[in-house]
């Protein structure tokens, strides 16, 4: 198909004419721009450039508004950009801008378009071309284009110079080399006293110091004459942000700062520069107190003031003065409570942050109390967002702000079921976690456990099963905590457990094969000791069971009344008699009974376990307590081994395990693990992997499956069963020593420190206090004198609690940019030691300028250099980072292959620059830090 | 890089006018700005103008049935934003005369144009309205 005719180019459609088009379609808008863009592909192979620059505009028009493919018009945009005609040149530039990036093929083909605009008369044509630059440079245009952009720097022309100031930024990000070249005049241009150059320049110099702050130090007397001098407010937040960042890496610059800001704080008008004074002050300059005092006051002012937009910037302020000087927060903390009930959920966030960094050891069970609260009434999602924000904070550092674990857990327990609550994961992970770290709050967990579980409502809500099965494996973990085991055991096996997923569900089913073996060793002690005892006080227990005990509601009633610590450090009253375990039995019978063909494997296999336990010793059981004392004591004999056996086996308590222990294991002579291994990797291929939520308790839970899976055996062949214990033995003797230390204090200290260290429990105290000097007057009007009793021991372990903090491998990160600028700042110094010792003191600038000047003509310095730096580690590095680039180019290497072989030198040249940069500054790193420190406060005074 | 796009919007829901200061691809243009239009249309007047959105921080304004959406780093002012835009909105409407969403859907390369006169790279560069407009000016008594 040919292009389009002349009639189709007179009768073409204007971009005007495709909108009002677009606007009267109310419907079949796709089939109208469809319809356009066929046009559009037809007219923009048109010979007639304004026929082409219409198509193109329509394009781009529907492109940026209605998401459509140009791409296929880039090589069309530069046969626009070629024509002379100026409007023609608009349409092509912002198609452009639009649809060029870093990989679009033809964008070698455009340097020399931008050349020429670049070096054009027309400044409209020259700030179309910057503008294009600032869009879709990459490496080659910013290096090709470099020596215009140096030129445009100093250009007569205003309207030109700021927008190449604004280029150099991409210009520089994009090939740092060329910071060399630019830098100076860029420097320059900060003494400019036009605004809009300022502006520009201010700006640039702004995005540069996020990146890396610390090589723009020497420039602090320039931005300081700024700070003082403009009127400008664009320009002083631009030089207020530097000054942020400037300040918290140079102690003796923040003292300079603070007054000249102060001043602008009292003076400003503006909303916005006051806003960013205070932002300076909270973040780089807590250490001047009347500079907070003040900066604080008006973020009272924001807070108080009726437009939502103050209000949300104060909290946000209030937020980074909260860790340094919590008393700011404090001080409006009526405000801060009151947004918690605001209109704006970003408000509501915002409070509920500050109220969270008010949170101390004595303000805890106020604050939470008070939250929860909100949470009640609130909608879901901020109530999670509280939820979350409380679970958070308390566990933080190992639950370093709970004092009274019982409280905490009960509020866990209240946490849990309010109803917009999804926080089921984390509350899970806590109650277990707290479970096994504090022993003293075993028993309130398993009290918490058990309103949780018995309450049938709560398993038809998804979001709590992970709590539940939290409060399942706690509750038969810790069983001997039990008030009452058989209520517990209806718990577990309540009909509507059908509603849990599969993998809680055998969860429970476990917990409920510890609560039985429990209860039957229980029973079968007391037997013992009843036994062996006179008789008729066993015959007395066993008359009133059969009497009083009819089922397990009046039991449960009768044991809560006289709950006691009964038998050593167990809370069971010793009232489990012969009908209690018969129905017991039989109703684990009746409940597990169908799920013997459970198609879970995990809940059918579980299950069988507890039935198979129990035809293993019922028959004996029953029949032994009906029969007299004398058949017991021999036919019992081996049942009550079985039990004794499950029951040593449960109750062996389950320590928090090190992360990194398994690794600790001694291999074994012999073992070869890695070759027995390999052949099983082949085999298993197709065998999908265990899911991970199988192991929903983490480490510990694994841990114990392995233990109770031994268990399972040796109840398999019950004939081996002291084979077993004793392998089992063994087992724990040798893993003993990764398990925590629990009591035993023969373990080396080094391995896991003493739980509770005196010195680290002072700190925490002292930190603590300090805290409460600056709240208690405000946030806790009436707490508790002193707790009750001290605070439990918080088992930690050193390996798996101690905050992963990421070892920082280099002091900055290895940036190019901020390498090149460093090197221009300070790197002179070592190059050229007369010049700058012989002008030390005073005149500040003009050294520079002296040294400046050595380095305005880079190129050939670069080109000399490059034979100087030949050692051999100084070469591979070289030849490393060249490496890098090269695969960093390779995409667009393929594409041009013609222009390679003339790049290829310069290429090269320009990675061996950066090679020599980097292992050069690399080995000056300590020089340059002794240098700033005599370098800058020459520049301040 | 402070300013990373700009969105003019109408109440619809409807891009009129859509810049940007760094690539996106377009699917990655749709997403965003339907996810961004989709929270900052639904606050109301009394709910502050600032919306953190992925890794941006959204500053919105409304004028009549245009909302004027600015993605910013999170260190920028957001209050200079604020100022930003209705310098924007008085620019163009010292330009258009009482401007309104008709003037912005036909005139979007001039509105481009002013953008690109304050905007440059991600950074205001320019706000003396008689500055940004002059440019235009001389383009239209050339035309």
């Amino acid at each position: 198909m040919s292009g389009p005719s002349l009639m189709d180019s007179l009768f073409q459609r204007t971009l005007e004419d495709l909108i009002k088009g677009l606007r009267q379609q109310l419907i079949g808008e796709q089939a109208f721009i469809s319809k356009a863009l066929e046009e559009i592909r037809k007219e923009i192979k048109s010979t007639d450039l304004s026929t082409k620059s219409t198509a193109l505009l329509k394009l781009s028009y529907l492109s940026s508004l209605h998401f459509h493919d140009m791409s296929f018009a880039t090589f069309h945009a530069l046969e626009v950009l070629s024509s002379p005609r100026f409007s023609h040149k608009k349409i092509a530039y912002h198609g452009i801008s639009l649809s060029f990036h870093d990989s679009t093929p033809v964008l070698l083909l455009i340097t020399n378009h931008l050349r020429k605009d670049l070096t054009s008369t027309n400044e409209f044509e020259v700030s179309l071309s910057l503008q294009c630059l600032s869009r879709i440079a990459n490496v080659d245009l910013a290096r090709d284009l470099t020596p215009e952009v140096f030129i445009l720097l100093s250009s007569n022309k205003l309207y030109v110079r700021k927008k190449a100031i604004a280029v150099v930024l991409r210009v520089f990000e994009k090939y740092p080399d060329s910071v060399r070249v630019c830098f100076k005049r860029l420097v320059e241009n900060l003494e400019n006293s036009d605004p809009q150059i300022l502006s520009a320049v201010v700006g640039v110099f702004c995005e540069l110091a996020c990146k890396d702050a610390r090589s723009y130090l020497p420039l602090a007397p320039e931005f300081y004459k700024i700070l003082v001098n403009s009127k400008n407010n664009w320009i002083l937040i631009k030089v207020l942000k530097i000054f942020t960042k400037l300040a918290s890496l140079e102690p003796r610059l923040a003292k300079r700062v603070v007054e000249p800001i102060c001043d602008h704080m009292r003076r400003t008008g503006a909303k916005s520069l006051l806003f960013e004074c205070v932002q300076t002050v909270v973040t780089s300059l807590s250490e001047y107190d009347s500079a907070v005092r003040l900066a604080v006051g008006k973020i009272r002012e924001f807070l108080v003031d009726e437009d939502p937009n103050l209000k949300y910037l104060g909290l946000r302020a209030l937020s980074i003065v909260a860790p340094k000087h919590l008393w700011a927060v404090s001080e409006n903390k009526e405000v801060v409570i009151k947004s918690l009930s605001d209109a704006d959920p970003n408000i509501k966030i915002g409070s509920l942050r500050l109220v969270m960094a008010m949170v101390s050891e004595h303000s805890v069970a106020e604050i939470s109390r008070v939250l929860v609260n909100y949470a009640l009434k609130s909608d879901p999602e901020f109530c999670n967002e509280i939820l979350g924000s409380i679970l958070s904070t308390c566990s933080r550092n190992l639950y370093e702000i709970i004092v009274d674990f019982d409280w905490y857990v009960s509020l866990l327990g209240e946490m849990s079921k309010i109803p917009h609550c999804q926080k089921g994961e984390e509350i899970e992970n806590q109650l277990i976690d707290i479970g096994m770290r504090v022993k003293d709050v075993r028993p309130e967990l398993v009290h918490v456990s058990r309103d949780l579980l018995i309450d049938p409502a709560l398993l038809g809500n998804t979001f709590l099963h992970r709590v539940l099965s939290a409060a399942a494996w706690a509750s038969g973990e810790y069983v001997e905590f039990s008030r009452n085991p058989l209520e517990l055991m209806e718990a577990l096996l309540q009909p509507r457990t059908c509603l849990l997923p599969p993998h809680i569900r055998a969860i429970y089913i476990q917990s409920a094969f510890k609560v039985l073996v429990f209860c039957l060793s229980t029973y079968l002690m007391q037997w013992g000791s009843t036994a062996s005892s006179a008789s008729p006080d066993n015959l007395r227990s066993g008359v009133s069971a059969s009497v009083s005990y009819e089922s397990f509601d009046n039991l449960s009633v009768e044991n809560g009344a006289d709950a006691t610590v009964t038998r050593g450090q167990t809370y069971t009253s010793a009232s489990i008699t012969n009908e209690s375990i018969l129905n017991l039995l039989n109703l684990v019978e009746l409940a597990l009974g169908p799920l013997f063909e459970s198609p879970d494997v995990e809940v059918q296999e579980r299950a069988r376990n507890v039935l198979g336990f129990i035809d293993l010793t019922k028959l004996e059981l029953l029949n032994s307590s009906v029969q007299g004392e004398k058949d017991l004591e021999r036919r019992g004999v081996e049942c009550s081994k079985t039990i004794e056996l499950m029951h040593d086996a449960f109750s062996k308590e389950l320590g928090p395990v090190s992360l990194s222990a398994q690794g600790k294991v001694y291999l074994p002579d012999g073992l070869m693990l890695v070759e027995n291994l390999v052949g099983m990797e082949m085999i298993c291929a197709d065998i999908e992997p265990p899911s991970s939520n199988l192991f929903s308790f983490g480490i510990p839970y694994e841990e114990k499956d392995g233990v109770s899976f031994s268990n399972l055996q040796i109840e398999a062949d019950s004939e081996e069963s002291n084979e077993a214990t004793s392998l089992l033995a063994e087992h724990r003797k040798r893993h003993g020593l990764y398990y925590l230390p629990l009591g035993k204090s023969e373990i080396i200290s080094n391995d896991y420190p003493p739980a509770n260290d005196p010195t680290l429990q002072g700190n925490i105290n002292d930190n603590a206090d300090d805290l409460v000097k600056l709240t208690e007057e405000s946030l806790v009007p009436k707490r508790k004198s002193n707790h009750a009793k001290p605070r439990p021991v918080v088992v930690k372990l050193d390996e798996v609690d101690a905050k992963p903090v990421g070892v920082k491998k280099a002091e900055y990160k290895d940036d190019s940019l901020s390498g090149a600028v460093r090197d221009f700042l300070y790197g002179m110094k070592d190059m050229v030691p007369t010049s700058s010792q012989s002008n030390l003191p005073g005149k500040a600038s003009s050294k520079r300028k002296g040294k400046e000047k050595q380095h305005t003509d880079p190129h050939v310095e670069t080109k000399g250099n490059l034979v100087d730096y030949g050692n051999p580690s100084s070469r591979r590095r070289k030849h490393r980072s060249h490496g890098k680039e090269r695969k960093h180019r390779s995409a667009r290497e393929k594409n041009a292959e013609e222009r390679e072989d003339t790049g290829q030198k310069e290429k090269e040249k320009s990675s061996y620059c950066h090679g020599r940069h980097k292992s050069r500054q690399r080995a000056e790193e300590p020089l340059n830090v002794s240098a700033q420190t005599t370098v800058i406060p020459d520049f301040l005074l | 890089m402070g300013i990373r796009f700009i969105l003019m919007v109408n109440k619809q829901g409807q891009t009129r006018l859509a810049q940007y200061y760094e690539w996106l691809t377009l699917e990655e243009r749709r997403a965003l700005e339907g996810e961004i239009v989709r929270k900052c249309l639904a606050r109301t007047e009394q709910q502050c103008s600032f919306v953190e959105h992925r890794n941006y921080k959204i500053v919105y304004r409304r004028y009549a049935s245009l909302f004027f959406l600015v993605g910013v780093d999170n260190d920028e002012n957001e209050l200079a934003i604020l100022e930003f835009i209705h310098l924007l909105v008085e620019t163009m409407d010292r330009h258009f005369g009482n401007v309104c969403e008709l003037d912005i859907m036909f005139h979007l390369e001039k509105a481009h144009f002013m953008l690109e006169e304050m905007v440059m790279n991600g950074s205001v560069v320019e706000t003396s309205k008689a500055n940004i407009l002059t440019p235009i000016q001389l383009m239209d008594k050339a035309s």
